[in-house]
């Protein structure tokens, strides 16, 4: 009753759920097996920086929303160069656009009649 | 006398002039100036619309003798149009007015600070 | 059936309209009237929507008539007569499920409202605009004439564009409200076009009789080229889109997600023009394939300009964009192959109608909650906001739900209707899927950026506390629809969005024989 099928396929999202809970489970089975004896507070719990220190977290230290993915976008700076010049702001260039699809949408329904 | 396809002419010539304002004017005022146009070609294509050669007015009470009547239904499209022309036109207005007293310019391609 | 569910089609109407044009009477009362008022308002045309729905799913998604002024409510031809000269309101399954989108959005939108003008002034005129908003969209989805949606047209336009523009001492929210208005009278005036030019060939206005009277002249070609592009930029569709991240970014919080209604309205009339009006009467495949076309650039340009916004409700908005496309995809392979009908053109009708119902839900989350960042960070650039999460650890939890349901993982409700999109646009061609999922991987990463921009990251000083209850209520009641149709999405799907699905795609001949077959009540 919860599930959906699309004709080649199934889902269904309460299996799903207990599938994922399951995996949890298990993998608080095998945490389980591990060591159950250690300080906490002291070296054996501290984050290895290569070496240094923990920076104390600070607003300074925080990544900008600008810099997370500049790598995909500067990867894909040639498309982004264009398609961003192509939203100018300015009301006439929509209306263009405007004109445009609605000539090209006459263009392809007459030539398919 | 017959006018044949001429008002449907000028409303096709109302509605270009008014695409072409919107396309190329950078007044903001302009730009409601070409839409006030298409509007005004739209409402014409309209009234053409219903239009019958020889009609008399759609009105039963006194009415001449005559062989025919103008279509009412147009008349009363056209005026509902009229009325929301009038009322977009307002609310065009106004937000040129606040982008005049905010950014000091009317250029379309001044006022372009939402962009990207 | 009792007289308000024979009623309920004009009264989803009457309601709001009321609402809107008594609230500034109401008003000088004070904000607990008003508020109380408004709520009521609400509340009671939610009621009817469910009323109406529930009315017309029991029927199996089968349309029911509604003539205004006529002898009778369901009489739709006077005595002799085989044009119907009334304006009648004919809502089917289609009509119901969006009436339904529609209720949810608004009635969450207005509770939403009201404690985010709690701390600002000058709320009484923008309910009014607010339920004026609501009667129009309902007034759209409800109608079986053509003028009579054109009018609803325009009175979502005007008031959409008054919301947008509502906070006149913000500078670019009125460079916004001008070249929405501007782009929406366009458009709204070359429907009209199309209406005049149908009602010069044919005589009348009625979507059921010029369905049955149409043939495939030229001038129909013209009247369906001008429909398309028309309800299209209303929608949202790339390359007619620019005016949406401005429209949906410059709105206050609360009605952006209901100016995402407005436009998935237009691209219901879309659909009603595309399936019942012009059928099979035009040739389906071009149709089909110029939305799917238009559906991939919109996908693709909306998340990928969404991931370089540096503001974060018009990054929220291009995302909105993206997701128009989907419904776009979902409708057009239906449209496609509706000349055949083969079972998946039926499977992708479904995942894109599903789609404009789990997009509404959750995008409106996601707009509250970014309502909510805003009040907190006291800005909306991305750059200048951190470390939210310390105080506001409600809102971080609903806005994962709201952005991992909209990308599409399980086990929430965008899942559901985008795998049944992929897997029916995969039986069409593999790269309609491809583009599909690789957009939305993209736009998971898109709301990890935002999450990161504002929630993670060390406590700063002078930024807001958690949102407070009046803001909560309604994202928690939107995240509870979305957890809900994501775990149940079998028993929606047979209910809800199949009989719609059936309306569009088998409904033609029902449709139009309820008004022109029937003179006797």
């Amino acid at each position: 009753m919860n599930g959906i099928s699309s004709g080649f396929g199934a889902w269904n999202p309460i299996a799903w759920a207990l599938l994922f809970v399951g995996v949890l489970a298990a993998g608080f089975l095998v945490r389980a097996f591990g060591k159950k004896s250690y300080k906490r507070g002291t070296g054996q719990t501290k984050v290895f920086l290569s070496g240094n220190e923990e920076p104390e977290a600070s607003a300074a230290l925080h990544v900008r929303g600008r810099h997370l993915y500049w790598g995909m976008i500067d990867g894909l700076s040639g498309y982004y160069r264009r398609v961003r010049a192509l939203h100018t702001g300015v009301l006439n260039d929509y209306a263009a656009w405007f004109v445009g699809v609605l000539g090209l949408v006459f263009v392809i329904l007459v030539l398919v009649r | 006398m017959s006018m044949g396809n001429l008002p449907f002419v000028v409303a096709a010539l109302l509605v270009v002039f008014g695409i072409y304002t919107f396309l190329f004017k950078r007044n903001l005022i302009k730009l409601v100036i070409g839409v006030s146009l298409v509007e005004t070609g739209v409402n014409l294509f309209l009234v053409t619309l219903g239009y019958r050669t020889g009609g008399v007015a759609p009105i039963w009470t006194f009415a001449p003798k005559a062989e025919r009547m103008v279509l009412p239904t147009p008349q009363a499209l056209t005026l509902t149009s009229i009325v929301i022309g009038l009322a977009t036109t307002a609310l065009l207005l106004s937000f040129a007015v606040f982008i005049h007293r905010h950014y000091g310019t009317l250029d379309a391609h001044k006022v372009k600070e939402l962009q990207g | 059936m009792t007289a308000l569910t024979q009623h309920a089609p004009v009264l989803l109407i009457a309601v709001p309209l009321l609402g809107a044009f008594a609230v500034p009477l109401l008003g000088k009362l004070g904000r607990g009237a008003r508020n109380t008022f408004v709520g009521l308002i609400a509340l009671i045309t939610a009621a009817f929507a469910g009323l109406l729905a529930a009315h017309i799913f029991g029927g199996g998604g089968a349309p029911t008539l509604y003539v205004l002024g006529g002898r009778g409510f369901g009489i739709p031809l006077p005595s002799g007569l085989s044009v119907p000269i009334r304006i009648i309101l004919e809502p089917d399954g289609m009509s119901a499920f969006m009436a339904l989108i529609t209720a949810l959005v608004t009635l969450t939108g207005a509770f939403f409202s009201f404690s985010y003008w709690k701390e600002r002034s000058g709320g009484t005129l923008f309910y009014s605009l607010l339920m004026l908003l609501t009667a129009g969209i309902f007034g759209m989805e409800l109608t079986g004439d053509m003028f009579n949606f054109f009018v609803f047209l325009e009175v979502t336009s005007i008031a959409a564009c008054g919301l947008i523009g509502f906070r006149v001492w913000l500078k670019t929210s009125q460079e916004a409200g001008f070249k929405v208005m501007a782009l929406y009278t366009l458009s709204g005036l070359f429907v009209l076009l199309a209406v005049g030019l149908l009602y010069g060939q044919y005589g009348g206005l009625n979507i059921a009789y010029l369905a049955g009277a149409l043939t495939g002249s030229t001038l129909d070609i013209v009247a369906l080229g001008l429909l398309l592009t028309g309800l299209t930029l209303k929608a949202g569709a790339v390359p007619l889109h620019m005016w949406a991240p401005d429209a949906y970014g410059e709105a206050p919080a609360p009605m952006s997600a209901v100016l995402v209604a407005n436009s998935q309205a237009s691209l219901y009339g879309l659909f009603r023009i595309l399936f019942t009006l012009f059928g099979l009467t035009v040739s389906v495949a071009a149709l089909g394939w110029i939305l799917i076309s238009l559906a991939l650039l919109t996908i693709f340009v909306g998340v990928t300009m969404a991931l370089v916004q540096n503001d974060i409700k018009r990054l929220i908005a291009y995302g909105a964009v993206s997701q128009i496309g989907y419904m776009l995809l979902g409708v057009g392979v239906g449209l496609a192959v509706s000349v055949t009908k083969p079972d998946f053109g039926f499977v992708a009708m479904q995942g894109g109608i599903f789609h404009m119902l789990n997009d509404a839900a959750c995008i409106g989350l996601l707009f509250f909650a970014s309502g909510a960042i805003v009040r907190a960070a006291g800005t909306r650039d991305l750059n200048r906001m951190g470390g939210l999460a310390h105080t506001m650890k409600w809102t971080s939890i609903l806005f994962i739900i709201g952005a991992f349901a909209l990308a599409g993982v399980p086990p929430f409700n965008g899942f559901a209707s985008k795998f049944l999109i992929y897997e029916a646009s995969f039986k069409l061609s593999p790269f309609l899927a491809v583009i599909a999922i690789l957009s939305s991987i993209l736009l998971l990463a898109v709301f990890v950026k935002v999450f990161q921009a504002a929630f993670l990251g060390a406590r700063q000083e002078g930024l807001g506390g958690e949102a407070p209850m009046g803001m909560m209520v309604p994202m928690v009641a939107l995240a509870l629809v979305v957890v809900a149709f994501g775990l149940f999405p079998g028993f929606f799907v047979d209910r809800i969005v199949t009989p719609a699905a059936n309306a569009l795609w088998y409904g033609r001949d029902a449709y139009i024989g309820l008004v022109l077959g029937g003179g006797t009540p």
